[in-house]
Order: C-alpha cells, then sequence, then structure tokens
C-alpha cells in the first residue's frame, strides 16, 4: 500500500473492497438461483425505507459501533483484539449483575450510569488479561483473546444456568430487571416530545454511542495518552526513543478497548431485553473487526461502517422474510467477504488500484506506511 | 609475472546504482586463483555492493564477471553457488533450533530420508573438519554453540556446497582475539588446500597478516590494488581514507573549555549472542564543545549512543548528567534524560527519531509531549503544537512548510532538519547526533552544521558521532576514535592527520 | 470404577478427540512454515458441509471425502494468496476464512437442499462405520478387559484409526523427512531457506495444501462417520479448541495429539461428571470442564507451566529484504 495517494488509502480502497466483497456475495447469490439486484433492492428497502427499519438498523449499529471502536482503539496501540466477542458477553454480564441486584432499590438516573460502569469495566477486566499477559509474559494477544472468548461464554452459561435462573424456570435467563434498569427506547423519548415513532429495540444507547465514537476520537487525537498509545501503535521503537513505555500502552489499549466492547450491553440487555440471557452479542465482536476494517480504525469511519452493517443486518432479515430461500446468512457470508477484501487481501488489491490510477492520474511518488503491526 | 591460470574472479567495470548514488563506479577486481585478497574500505566504501553482485543478491548495471575464465551471469545465490562461489554473511544465516549438522544440510540434502542423508553429510562433512582443521560438534543445536563456532559452521557450510572461492564479510566483526587467530589458521589452511578467499574488512592489521593482496575502495570506486609486499599499514589507511580537505574551516581559538557537564566512566556492554560491544568506555563532555566521534560503524558507537542517552543499560559502568549518577540496573531512561537537558537526534531518522506514519507536527512534539506549553493536564494543545511547528519548519528552512504533512513524505533532509529543530528547540545542554547529514542534499549539510556551531557558542556540549569523517573534522573540537568497542584514542582537531586518524580506526596504531 | 464406565469413556474420548487430532495436525504443518492458521474452524466447517452435500447428492463416501479435501484445500490456498504471494495479515485471513464458512455453509444449505441449512443424512451404505464390529465383539466377551478393548479401543470407525496412525506418520514427515527438516526451518528461519535455495513460497504452499488436506479429513469425519449429515454451526468451536490443543502441545505431532487426547477427554467428562459430587470439591460445574482446555491453554502460554516457545517467523510475513 505503499504507491497509493492517501485519498485513495483512505477511501478508494475501502470503496474498491466492499465493492469487489459484494461481487462475491453476489456470485454466491445468482449462484443459488437469487436475483442479486432484487436482493439488493429489498435489502435497502427494508434497511432505510421504513421508520421501523431505519430504527432496526441504527439499533444494529450501536452495538457495531461499540465493538467496531473497540477493535480500533486496540489497533491504534499495535494489536489485534480479537476478544470483543468474549469482552461484549462479560460486559452484559456486568451490566445484568448490577441491575439484578439494584434495580429495585435505585432509580433511573442512578441504576443506568452504574450498570454502564459496571459493563464497562468487567468488559475491560476480561480484555485487560490478556494484555497483561501480553505485555509482561509475552503471550500472543490473538489465542490469549480467542480462548477468553470461549471462556466467556461458558461462564455466562454457568452464571445463568446455577446463580440466576429463577427457580423452576426452564429457560436460560435470568429474572426480568426493575424497571429503573431499562434504557429508554428512542420510540418512547420521542413520544415524549410529541413525536409518534414506531416501537422497535432502538434505544438510548444509540446516543452513548455517539458519544463513544467522539471520546474515542478526542482521546485518541487530542490527549497526550492517546498521542502515546498510538506512537506505540505505528513506531515502537520511535515511542520507546519519546520516552514511552510500550508495556504500559498495551495493557491500556486492551483496557480501553474491553470497555468500549462492555457498553454492548447497555444497548442489548439495559436496552431491549431488560434481562440477562445468551445470545446478546452472537457474532457482533467479529462484525466489530470487519467495522473497524471497512471504516480504517477511524471513529467516523467505523460509524458509517456500522451503519453499513446494520443497515445489512436489518435488510438482510427483510429478504429473508420477503425473498423465498434466502437468509440472514448471505450477509454473514458477505461479511466474511468484506473482512477478507478490505483485510488480508488489501495487499492484493492495493497495487492493482495503484496502477489503475497511474492510467488515470499522474503517479504520486508518495509512501503511505500503513496500520499497527500486530502484537 | 605472467600468469598462466586465468584468475578466479575477474570483475571489469562494475557500475551500480542505488537511486542517485553510485555504490559501485567503474569497478575492476582481480582476484588470483589460490590467494587471499582482501578488500578494505569505510562505511559506504562499496565493498559490500560488490561482493553481494558477486553472490547474486544483486544485479550490477553494467559491467562484465568472470569465474575461473568463464564469462558468468549470477542471477542468484544458486548461479553464485554453482560456480563455486560461497559466502560467509557478518549476521549468520542459521536455524537455531536445528543442529550443526542440520544446518549444514540444508538446501543440498544428498536423500529425501534424513537418516540416510545424514549419514552421508556427516562423513563428508568429517573429512572436511579433519583437512581445514576447522572443528565444530555436529550434533549440537546451533542455539548452544559460541560466536566462534557458528562462524566456523557458516564457512563449513560454504565449503560442503563446493566453494572453491569464499568471500568472507567482515569475519572478525563477533570474534574474540583468540577465535581471530583460530580462524587465521584455518583460513591459511584453506589457502594451501587451493581455495581462493575474498576477505571484506576494515582492520588493517589483519589484512597485512593475512591477505597476499589488497584492493582499498573509497567512495565507490578502486583507489589502489597493491601485493601486500609493497603495502603497508600506513599507506593503506592513508589510501582507505583520503585526502581529506577540511572544509574551509577556519580554527578558530578554542572556546574556554566549560564545566563538565556529562561523564561516563568504565561503560562496558555485552550483546545477546555474548559478543562484548562496549570495552570499558570512559569519556566527558564539557560545556562550549563539539566532540566527534570517528571510526568505521559497527565498533560499539551505537551501543554508545544508545546508553549515552538512555536506550541501553550497560552491564558495567557510571553515568553523571546535570549532577546525577546512573549506575545499572537504575540506568538513565529517555525522558529523565530530556529532563535533565539532554537531547537527542538518533542516527535511525526512520525508525527512531520521526513516527513515519504522523503527520509533521505529531513528529514535532515526539518526547516532548509533556511540555507545559503543548499539552496541559493530559490534554494536547493542538494550535500549539501546531504553531510550534510552523515556527520549527520557518527556522530551519523545513519544506515543503505543510505541518500536516506526513512525515514520511519529506525529504531525508527536511526529515533531519526538523528532528533538529525540535531537538534544538529547547536549548537543550547536552545535544548526542548520530550521523547529522546521513541522506542530507548538500544545501541542508552546511545549514546543520551551522546549528551545531551556534549551540556550541551558546555554551552547550555536543557529541557527533559519524562515519563520515569529512564530517567530524569539519565540526569537531577533538577527536575520540573507536575501534572494537573500544576508543582507541583521542586527539585534538590540529593533530588529526589522515594518517593518525587512520591508523586508530583500522586498530593499526602502536 | 466399573471397566463399563473405562470403555465408554475410552470410546468417547477417541470419538470427541478424532476432528481435533486432524485439525491440530493440520494448523501443525502450517503454523511449522511460519503461517498462522485461525481458520481452521471455517476450514472443517465448509469441509462438512461439502462431505454432506455431496455424500446425500452422490451416494458416494468416496466423492464426499474428496469434495470435502478439495474445498479445505482451496480455502488453505486462498489464505496462502493472501498471506504468502502477498504480504495479508495472517489473522485477518483467518477470521474471513471463519466468517465466510459460517455465511456460505448456511447459504448454500438452505438454498440447496431446504432444510433450514441441513444436509439430508447420508444414506448408511455412505457412513463410516465401524471397521472391525468382529473383533470387537469378540473382544467384549473377555474378562477384566473386555468392554476396554471391545468398546473403547476396537470399535472405531477407519477415521478414528487413521486420525491415531497419521499422528506417527506426521511425525515422521516432520523430523525424519528432507520436506520436514526445509518446514522446521523456514519457520524459524525463511531467509536463510531462501539464501540455501530453496523456494520458501513452495514449501509454505506444501505446508497448506497438507493442511487443507487435514482439514478436510476432520470435517468429513463429523458428517461421514460421526452425525451422518451437516447442521449449521456444527464444528462448535473445536477448531479453536485443535488450535489450543496445538499450542499445548508446543507444535509437536506427539505432543499434540496428548493435548487432543486430554481435551476429548474433558469434553466426554463433562457431561459425564454433571450432577456428580466429587470428594473435597462438591458439585463440577460442567461448564467449568469446558472451559478447562482453554484455561489451560492460557496458562500454559502465560508462561506458568512451562514454555511455549512459537516457530520464530509465525505470523511474519516473508519479504526478500537486501
Amino acid at each position: 500500500m505503499n504507491t497509493l495517494p492517501r485519498w485513495a488509502d483512505l477511501v478508494l480502497l475501502p470503496a474498491v473492497s466492499l465493492l469487489v466483497a459484494l461481487l462475491a456475495a453476489g456470485g454466491v447469490v445468482a449462484l443459488v438461483g437469487q436475483d442479486p439486484l432484487e436482493v439488493i433492492q429489498v435489502l435497502v428497502h427494508g434497511a432505510f425505507g421504513t421508520a421501523r427499519g431505519i430504527s432496526y438498523t441504527l439499533y444494529y449499529a450501536t452495538t457495531f459501533v461499540f465493538t467496531g471502536l473497540a477493535v480500533a482503539v486496540a489497533f491504534h496501540g499495535g494489536l489485534f483484539n480479537i476478544g470483543g466477542e468474549g469482552q461484549a458477553v462479560m460486559g452484559g454480564l456486568g451490566t445484568g449483575l448490577v441491575a439484578l441486584w439494584w434495580s429495585a432499590f435505585l432509580p433511573a438516573w442512578l441504576m443506568l450510569p452504574i450498570m454502564m460502569v459496571s459493563g464497562a469495566l468487567f468488559g475491560l477486566a476480561w480484555a485487560a488479561v490478556p494484555g497483561y499477559l501480553q505485555a509482561y509474559r509475552g503471550s500472543h494477544v490473538v489465542i490469549t483473546t480467542i480462548m477468553f472468548n470461549f471462556i466467556a461464554s461458558t461462564v455466562l452459561v454457568y452464571v445463568l444456568v446455577n446463580h440466576l435462573r429463577p427457580k423452576g424456570s426452564m429457560s436460560v435467563e435470568s429474572a426480568p430487571f426493575a424497571a429503573s434498569a431499562k434504557m429508554p427506547g428512542v420510540h418512547e423519548a420521542l413520544g415524549a416530545i410529541g413525536i409518534d415513532w414506531p416501537s422497535s429495540p432502538l434505544n438510548l444507547s444509540v446516543m452513548l454511542a455517539l458519544l463513544a465514537a467522539l471520546a474515542v476520537y478526542f482521546f485518541l487525537w487530542r490527549t497526550r495518552a492517546g498521542y502515546r498509545l498510538r506512537a506505540v501503535g505505528s513506531s515502537p521503537s520511535a515511542a520507546e526513543y519519546a520516552g514511552v513505555r510500550a508495556h504500559r500502552q498495551v495493557l491500556v489499549a486492551m483496557s480501553i478497548s474491553g470497555a468500549l466492547a462492555g457498553l454492548v450491553g447497555m444497548n442489548e440487555v439495559a436496552g431491549v431485553s431488560g434481562k440477562l440471557m445468551l445470545e446478546f452479542v452472537s457474532g457482533a465482536g467479529f462484525t466489530g473487526i470487519a467495522v473497524a476494517l471497512m471504516g480504517r480504525n477511524h471513529p467516523l469511519g467505523i460509524v458509517l461502517a456500522s451503519l453499513l452493517f446494520g443497515a445489512l443486518f436489518q435488510g438482510g432479515a427483510e429478504v429473508a422474510f420477503e425473498v423465498q430461500g434466502f437468509s440472514r446468512d448471505m450477509v454473514v457470508m458477505l461479511q466474511g467477504f468484506i473482512v477478507l477484501f478490505s483485510g488480508a487481501m488489501t495487499y492484493v488489491i492495493a497495487p492493482i488500484l495503484a496502477r489503475l490510477l497511474g492510467w488515470v492520474s499522474k503517479p504520486f511518488a508518495s509512501k503511505t506506511t500503513s496500520g499497527a503491526a500486530h502484537g | 609475472m605472467a600468469e598462466p591460470a586465468a584468475p578466479a574472479v575477474r570483475m571489469r567495470g562494475i557500475h551500480k546504482h542505488f537511486g542517485a548514488v553510485a555504490a559501485n563506479a567503474e569497478v575492476s577486481l582481480n582476484v588470483a586463483s589460490g590467494t587471499v585478497h582482501g578488500i578494505v574500505g569505510e562505511n559506504g566504501a562499496g565493498k559490500s555492493t560488490l561482493m553481494s553482485i558477486l553472490y547474486g543478491f544483486y544485479q550490477a548495471d553494467s559491467g562484465q564477471i568472470e569465474v575461473f575464465g568463464q564469462k558468468a551471469n549470477i542471477r542468484n545465490a544458486d548461479d553464485a553457488i554453482a560456480l563455486g562461489i560461497g559466502m560467509v554473511h557478518q549476521h549468520f544465516m542459521l536455524v537455531d533450533t536445528l543442529t550443526a549438522l542440520e544446518n549444514v544440510m540444508l538446501g543440498a540434502e544428498p536423500h529425501w530420508l534424513i537418516e540416510r542423508a545424514e549419514a552421508q553429510v556427516r562423513s563428508k562433512l568429517n573429512a572436511l573438519m579433519a583437512s581445514t582443521g576447522l572443528q565444530i560438534p555436529l550434533d549440537s543445536l546451533v542455539a548452544d554453540l559460541p560466536v566462534g563456532d557458528r562462524q566456523r559452521l557458516e564457512i563449513l557450510k560454504t565449503l560442503y556446497r563446493g566453494a572453491k572461492i569464499l568471500i568472507l564479510d567482515e569475519p572478525t566483526a563477533v570474534l574474540t582475539p583468540q577465535e581471530t587467530t583460530q580462524l587465521f589458521g584455518v583460513l591459511k589452511r584453506l589457502r594451501e588446500q587451493g581455495n581462493t578467499l575474498i576477505l571484506i574488512t576494515h582492520k588493517l592489521k589483519e589484512v597485512m597478516a593475512l591477505c597476499d593482496v589488497v584492493t582499498v575502495m573509497r567512495a565507490g570506486q578502486v583507489v589502489a590494488e597493491v601485493p601486500i609486499a609493497v603495502a603497508s599499514i600506513e599507506s593503506l589507511a592513508q589510501a582507505m581514507v583520503g585526502r581529506k580537505v577540511m572544509m574551509g574551516r577556519a580554527l578558530e581559538s578554542p572556546t574556554h573549555k566549560g564545566e563538565m557537564l556529562l561523564k561516563a566512566e568504565h561503560v562496558s556492554v555485552t550483546d545477546s549472542l555474548g559478543v562484548q560491544r562496549l570495552k570499558d568506555v570512559t569519556l566527558s563532555l564539557h560545556a562550549g564543545e563539539i566532540v566527534g566521534v570517528a571510526g568505521v560503524s559497527g565498533n560499539g558507537q551505537s551501543e554508545l549512543m544508545d546508553v549515552l542517552t538512555g536506550l541501553l543499560t550497560p552491564h558495567l559502568g557510571q553515568l553523571t548528567l546535570e549532577g546525577h549518577d546512573f549506575t545499572p540496573p537504575h540506568w538513565l531512561d529517555p525522558s529523565r534524560a530530556r529532563k535533565l537537558g539532554l537531547a537527542h537526534v538518533p542516527e535511525d531518522r526512520h525508525a527512531r527519531a520521526l513516527v513515519m506514519a504522523f503527520a509533521a507536527w505529531e513528529s514535532a512534539v515526539l518526547g516532548y509531549d509533556d511540555l507545559p506549553d503543548y499539552s496541559q493536564g493530559g490534554w494536547m494543545n493542538h494550535s500549539h503544537m501546531r504553531q510550534a511547528t510552523a515556527d520549527m519548519m520557518e527556522r530551519f528552512d523545513v519544506r515543503p512548510r505543510d505541518t500536516e504533512l506526513p512525515s514520511s513524505k519529506f525529504s531525508g533532509g527536511n526529515q533531519q532538519k526538523l528532528v533538529l529543530a525540535r531537538e534544538l528547540g529547547r536549548a537543550p545542554k547536552v545535544l548526542l547526533v548520530g550521523q547529522p547529514t546521513r541522506g542530507v542534499d548538500i544545501g541542508a549539510i552546511e545549514f546543520i552544521y551551522a546549528q551545531l556551531r551556534a549551540l556550541r557558542q551558546k555554551g552547550c556540549a555536543v557529541l557527533v558521532v559519524s562515519s563520515e569523517l569529512d564530517e567530524i573534522l569539519a565540526l569537531s573540537d577533538r577527536v575520540l576514535v573507536m575501534n572494537q568497542g573500544r576508543i582507541a584514542g583521542e586527539l585534538p582537531i590540529a593533530q588529526c592527520t589522515e594518517a593518525a586518524l587512520g591508523l586508530l580506526m583500522t586498530g593499526g596504531a602502536a | 470404577m466399573d471397566e463399563a464406565l473405562v470403555g465408554s469413556m475410552l470410546a468417547s474420548t477417541l470419538r470427541v478427540s478424532t476432528p481435533l487430532i486432524f485439525c491440530a495436525l493440520a494448523g501443525l504443518f502450517s503454523e511449522r512454515s511460519g503461517v498462522v492458521d485461525i481458520g481452521l474452524e471455517g476450514k472443517m466447517l465448509l469441509a462438512a458441509f461439502a462431505a454432506g452435500a455431496v455424500g446425500a447428492s452422490s451416494g458416494s463416501t468416496w466423492l464426499a471425502l474428496l469434495a470435502a479435501i478439495g474445498v479445505a484445500v482451496s480455502m488453505s490456498w486462498v489464505h496462502g494468496l493472501a498471506c504468502v504471494s502477498h504480504k495479508g495479515d495472517q489473522v485477518v485471513s483467518g477470521v474471513a476464512i471463519n466468517i465466510i464458512a459460517v455465511g456460505l455453509t448456511a447459504v448454500l444449505g438452505a438454498a440447496w437442499f431446504h432444510q433450514g441449512g441441513q444436509t439430508p443424512p447420508v444414506g448408511p451404505e455412505v457412513r463410516i462405520s465401524a471397521l472391525m464390529p468382529g473383533l470387537a465383539q469378540a473382544a467384549r466377551v473377555l474378562p477384566v478387559l473386555g468392554t476396554v478393548l471391545g468398546d473403547g479401543l476396537l470399535g472405531h470407525n477407519a477415521l478414528v484409526y487413521l486420525a491415531l496412525a497419521l499422528v506417527p506418520l506426521v511425525w515422521w514427515v516432520v523430523f525424519r523427512t528432507r520436506f520436514g527438516l526445509r518446514l522446521r526451518a523456514v519457520g524459524e528461519n525463511p531467509q536463510m531457506v531462501d539464501a540455501a535455495g530453496v523456494s520458501v513460497m513452495r514449501l509454505r504452499y506444501t505446508a497448506l495444501t497438507l493442511n487443507g488436506v487435514l482439514c478436510g479429513l476432520a470435517g468429513s469425519y463429523l458428517v461421514l462417520a460421526q452425525s451422518a449429515m451437516f447442521s449449521p454451526n456444527m464444528t462448535a468451536g473445536r477448531g479453536f479448541m485443535a488450535l489450543a490443543a496445538l499450542i499445548f502441545g508446543r507444535w509437536h505431532p506427539v505432543k499434540a495429539l496428548w493435548a487432543c487426547l486430554l481435551f476429548g477427554f474433558l469434553d466426554a467428562a463433562a457431561i459425564r461428571l454433571q450432577g456428580v459430587h466429587l470428594p473435597g470439591i462438591g458439585e463440577v460445574p460442567v461448564q467449568a470442564i469446558q472451559a478447562l482446555p482453554y484455561v489451560l491453554t492460557v496458562v500454559l502460554l502465560a508462561g506458568f507451566i512451562g514454555k511455549s516457545v512459537a516457530p520464530k517467523s509465525l505470523g511474519v510475513p516473508y519479504s526478500k529484504e537486501r
């Protein structure tokens, strides 16, 4: 990616990768006898064509913003955090536990922030351990976070089945929280000011997600701590020269990353289900990787990419409903193609793109260094 | 003397450019068969490039190569090996987790079954070891072998592949004196057996002891090719270093040597392979002087810089800076160094001095982001930082004047000026500079020298490490010469002649 | 503990460990050559789907096996294209393969077989059944060791024995052949191998091809020997468990075998220990046993029970640098 000018690297390359992924997915769609164009039409309409559709799109996007930011912060610190899935699970657990304990006694304006902090802390802890092991014991963070993903789901099952399940209940879920633990839905908030909006899982966590994106932006580019983190991720040797301690930055990066993933609990547990269940993350951690890659690890890009994936998920559900033989798994497949082409295959695509650009305009003799090393 | 046999290697008219730099310019080399031929020169003289061309790592832009009288087209290492050329690299190409035997065998295994292959290789190697006197334990893991053994293993590898012409690149760089003597014995025996040896080195004592013929290279060209009988260390040193014109420098009356600002005593550093990189180094820096550290790179200069700036903790020694004493394990660290008024312009611009992906203004605050002007309470003041960077760019004429441009997009000279602006901008008491004008265009060089001289006038202590002798002579008040991890000698500028410096640099001084 | 329990535990252990062994050996080839393989899970899943789909529609065991192996090898080559021929990130590529596998198998499964993602069960003639039922039956009547031998050891199908037999074979290939020597070298110091005149790319692609074949066998086992049909997400994380076993086994075939057997045993034990009170510990939650393989791997990686040193060039794309 050394020969692409900056604008091409940031905007054109992800767009082209997306296009290639769409073509690949479209190919599979055509292979199974569907019409790719029809599918796309239904998908876009399903995601954006109705108020209800938009709400669902935004609701899905909210979770992806959290997991995408988590991956991005770690990337800026030079690490690949695949553990977003497990960190989100633990975050949800943290959110739910305090809700179960205290929601009957505390008002919403106290309960909700406590839930948020708890979720973030649980996610932080779940990421900090692999971070510590990488920094101080040299254990590869990719492997440990994968292991922690599995351990997290077993922990959740154990806690739900053995401790939180109300006596006599057969379903694997906790008792419902009291009303103070519920994150208000957007349709409720809009209704309070006189706007009629269809009910949906979309809740005020969407504001939280936007705030988080803003906070990450300010942290990474406006604070000294963020500056040092990015220095370590970009050039550990220069950071060492500047007196930055790499070990500490690794820990910081993973902790922040885990805390962000932990906020998923607010959207899913506090915002939607009102109780602790098993499948509230279901792959969002991995979607976060796709979102971060597409969004080039920038909060603005991540918000946009999250919208894209939210639209795919919501639109995909509509297509599954309307088009015979289609299932939501096509979105999962597309997601995989996106990760492949905008993540691993960029080195295949970029030179081709650079050559095409060279035909079109004067060749730029620029040198951009790409992303972070993987710790 | 009429040579009936064709030379082992004849290279004619070799040209090789890397960008605008001519690494080899019209180079010719004649290596007679069955001799030990030395190639000497400073850094950047072109000797490694020439040998890389011979071994197939690079292709020459133009020129011809003949091996044993036959025209040769050497496109890669395989071609070279097929012609009987073997190379013993400075950085060993060995797999630590395999045995010595397996390392020799790799790529030339005589059988697909390891057991059968090993039996065949072992008998051949035993014969080789007996005839050459090179002894190594074949079944030891390379990780367990000392450095001297690893090098012998490298030589054995090339002989096993049928090399009749061996290129050795700075072979004694990592050896103890004893191991060096042993190596010489081996090399002499190889010569007796009819092998041809080409020795790349800058150590003239070894050249005198071992070689039959010497080629001297300087700035990409061959300046001399003499049989050892008519050579002397002094003449070789002079040819290597050349006539250095002290660039229009008026030898100003030395500024009154001020107080001692930095002192390092008995510093010793051993690297992970057990090789001593710094041996009992002691030096001091005083206010109002520029001290130059000369020497062929690889003789401990980098380690010295790292130790003095806090990037490397030595095994032994003491550092005194601004009245504070540091001994291992509680050594100086880069942040502390900066707070004590020490500034550092690293020799590795790309890896250390700048974050290449960062914008210019972000690199311009590297190491200084905690200054009250730049940030308060952890929050960075972008406008101040950008303004400061703009000022830096103005004062040091960094082009283009674009604070947002990624650091990687500036030319080498402008990058260096930015780094200098940053480090000088805080009025340091001590400045350590490594390779100040490497990769810098002519226009910027004089500017940089002027800045360093101005610093000296203000009472700063400046240490300049450079492999460019011109530079050292242009800037220094006194010159320390490093050789083999030691300070081989110190000369005030008035006594720095090419001969004297050359001798110290090549370890040939009495 | 009566022999019936020992026999059935042994049987379960071997049955559960088999796909783990295939995958761990697959990962061994790839990672020993320096290429990280997170995608074992995805390749196994795709192979299982191929085996189920082709097995059900063609009625031939061999075609099903070939299809499974073919699909897995193709994915390994895609991984190679991104990461070996080019400098793509090996972890990202592996993650991508896993996600694609989940989606693609579900899409194709639903579209081709209309059973909600499942493939129809393969016929009994396609299934790989017990290899030596007669011998096993005969062994059962023996005193003392009867059930242990009959149920535990002799009653398995060919793929189980193949997996076990592959362990010494892989050991022999890696440590006793020229290819194996070069493989181990390229995982530690590809520069050296290149300088010795051996193609780094060819070595890695060969390793990836072997990797694909073994993943294909793993997937085939799930469908042809274990459950007779493909169901969505049927690998259930076993590819990752195999990766953990590989690391736990320090990238050595025999040690990885023990790790796979241990993890398989834990899996088999987890169900049986449910509700059982162990002296001094009380009731062991099944989830704790399920988490144990992963916890053990982390503990090992943290260096608390010895060191696990990865091949030195693992994860680093190779570029000829001068």
